[in-house]
């Protein structure tokens, strides 16, 4: 079922949530909201479930206007990030709550539930749970029941709030893995909500990135990073350099660097910023090339099988990042405190608002 | 050589030093338990004993007969009376302060929060007499009332308000800072699972503050049964009519009847012990229920 979101706005006093956003969520994609805390997205997600009204704007499933339609009787199954599950049932309980609730009319028989909650529990590998109480339950397995809960009532769009952040970095690695796998075996139109990019990136088949309450990018994850629309999106999506850049003609120079910009092809002598990926960044222990930058090392941080390096150059306010193996870092002999010189070998140049043309 | 008794001893060491660096001393201990304990005594169970002994003191027979005086059964159904329309009235009255204060958003809360709080500010002597000033017959609506024969003050109408006034901030005092804590993402939950508004109160929020709400009716329960001066302002005292058990027991004390006011106040402690009973019977089932279910 799709979703439609038809410019939505939404204020809390004087703080805008929602800035007249306007979104289609694709019939059994699974998106990602992704922004940083305060853009709004877990508003938008609450709009869509109806748990928030929004001031004006119209929501719509498959079409049909849902916007003054009580979340009781909107069919989303909705998971929140601390879980929810209810403290004084069993898992098991807690599971077949969605269709104890139902009137009579249409409330399943007690073994049609029975069967069906612990087919749930399966599919969430915790069948041997049923008979606990949330409490006993590690974060992860709570979360699983929570989203088995929300499967239980058949929604019509399955709605994630944060679903993992409560986690640690090793189970939200494994849970985000098997909610993809999840996804790709029930196929219910989703939207989760995250704030950590890797997350966004890794799970989701759109990416929607959010920023103040509007819409900055929308586009496939690899679309998203590799092609960011702005330097929000750019800085938000992994780490990012920033570079002194002259523009001319097609050519962004970064020092002595020329990096092709064919957007700016037409363009005289602009000062702009080039945004530089610290994976992006060549590093030679030598002048073996004569465009390369000069820099100094001032920290060097081995992080498993990659070593990060801090590297001072006139060329950038800040200090830059850049990321190498550790078997190339090894084969060039690095000392902090030593000299290096770095190449980008992509960018991304941005020019001050105001210089560029909008034709 | 090492023999097992210093490796006793040894470890005993270590664990002398170890409880050392981790409790605090003795006479520390010891001064705090005694304190305690000489506070408990003295302020509750002496008193507790001092009651029964003065009720019991001349026999069962004296004592029954203190109780089944026709004013003291009066002033007991009256108290009982009272109480059963008070306490739900105030439960209502509770929850929905406290679910409003908890769950929602809106201007005037904290001056509502305020508000609550008033009743134990005030004197319930105070109380009395602001009923009095409102229903009393040279009160501002007093020729209205009587002349549609209508009483309030020095009847049963007029105790039941002072009392529902005066015990009004138990149970929203004990369920505010519960449903707070608590927050409304359970009942969140239940609403996007279908669940309709008072079926989320019913299966999620009640099971939540039951506790909160148990210990909230128990105080509220044995302020409105003890209530004392804001019901001797404006009952009247009319023996056999208007007179709860806290007054009746006064005045049997103020006739020297000391033997019979103590038989009627070992009736009132009797009846607070059993709400506490009650309370502790259910949390113990409660428990046992959880710790079964969780094997």
């Amino acid at each position: 079922m799709s979703i439609e979101i038809d410019h939505v706005n939404k204020h809390f006093r004087d703080f805008v949530a929602v800035d007249n956003v306007s979104l289609t969520f694709r019939d059994g994609e699974l998106t990602a909201l992704l922004g940083p805390s305060g853009s709004g997205k877990t508003t938008l997600l609450r709009i869509i479930a109806g748990l928030e009204q929004p001031d004006t704007g119209r929501i719509r499933f498959h079409g049909e206007d849902t916007t003054d339609l009580h979340v009781s009787e909107r069919g989303v199954g909705f998971v929140f990030q601390h879980y929810a599950l209810f403290k004084h049932m069993t898992v098991f309980q807690n599971v077949a709550y969605g269709l104890t609730v139902r009137p009579r009319k249409t409330r399943p028989s007690k073994d049609e539930i029975k069967q069906k909650v612990m087919r749930l529990l399966e599919l969430v590998q915790l069948d041997w749970t049923a008979h606990r109480y949330p409490h006993q339950l590690s974060g992860g397995q709570r979360q699983r029941i929570a989203l088995a809960r929300a499967l239980a009532v058949e929604p019509k769009v399955l709605l994630l709030d944060e679903p993992f952040g409560a986690l640690d970095a090793k189970v939200r690695a494994e849970l985000r893995r098997w909610l993809r796998q999840l996804h790709d075996d029930i196929h219910v139109t989703s939207v989760f909500v995250t704030h950590d990019q890797e997350e966004a990136l890794e799970v989701s088949d759109r990416v929607v990135v959010m920023n103040k309450g509007r819409v900055e990018q929308d586009g496939s994850p690899e679309d998203v990073y590799d092609h960011p629309a702005n330097p929000f999106v750019y800085q938000f999506l992994g780490n990012v350099n920033l570079f002194h850049a002259r523009v001319h003609d097609g050519v962004a120079r970064i020092g002595d660097v020329q990096l092709p910009a064919p957007e700016f092809q037409g363009y005289k002598n602009e000062h702009g910023q080039a945004y530089v990926r610290p994976h992006e960044i060549e590093v030679f222990a030598g002048r073996e090339h004569s465009d390369a930058l000069h820099a100094k090392i001032e920290v060097i941080s081995v992080v498993g099988p990659t070593v990060r390096l801090e590297l001072r150059t006139d060329n950038s306010e800040e200090l830059v990042h850049a990321e190498l193996t550790k078997h190339r870092f090894r084969a060039l002999g690095l000392a902090q405190g030593g000299d290096a010189w770095i190449r980008p070998t992509y960018s991304r140049v941005f020019l001050p608002d105001e210089r560029v043309s909008n034709d | 050589m090492i023999t097992p008794s210093t490796v006793i001893d040894t470890n005993d060491t270590i664990a002398k030093r170890w409880r050392r660096a981790t409790e605090e001393p003795v006479w520390i201990r010891i001064t705090l338990i005694t304190i305690a304990l000489t506070f408990l005594t003295l302020f509750l169970v002496l008193p507790l004993t001092v009651v029964l002994y003065g009720a019991f003191e001349h026999g069962i027979g004296v004592w029954y007969a203190a109780v089944s005086d026709p004013d003291a059964l009066s002033a007991i159904r009256l108290t009982l009376l009272i109480v059963a329309i008070v306490v739900p009235l105030n439960t209502l009255f509770g929850v929905a302060a406290a679910w409003s204060i908890a769950k929602f958003e809106f201007r005037g809360k904290s001056i509502l929060i305020s508000l609550i709080d008033m009743p134990f500010a005030i004197s319930p002597v105070v109380v009395g007499l602001i009923f009095v000033i409102l229903f009393g017959s040279q009160g501002w609506l007093g020729p209205w009332l009587s002349s549609n024969d209508m009483r309030i003050i020095f009847a049963v109408p007029g105790i039941v308000i002072v009392i529902a006034f005066g015990t009004l901030p138990f149970i929203a005092r004990e369920l505010i800072p519960l449903m707070q804590q608590q927050g409304k993402e359970e009942e969140e939950a239940s609403l996007t699972l279908g669940a309709n508004g008072w079926k989320t109160f019913w299966y999620v929020t009640l099971p939540n503050i039951k506790w909160g709400l148990i210990y909230g009716i128990i105080l509220c329960n044995a302020r409105a049964m003890g209530e004392f001066g804001a019901v001797a302002v404006v009952s009247g005292r009319i023996r056999g009519e208007t007179n709860t058990m806290p007054l009746h027991i006064e005045v049997l004390y103020n006739e020297y009847m000391f033997t019979a006011a103590f038989a009627v106040s070992s009736l009132l402690t009797g009846l607070a012990l059993v709400t506490i009973a009650i309370k502790s019977a259910v949390e113990w089932n409660d428990e046992r229920r959880q710790r079964i279910a969780a094997a």
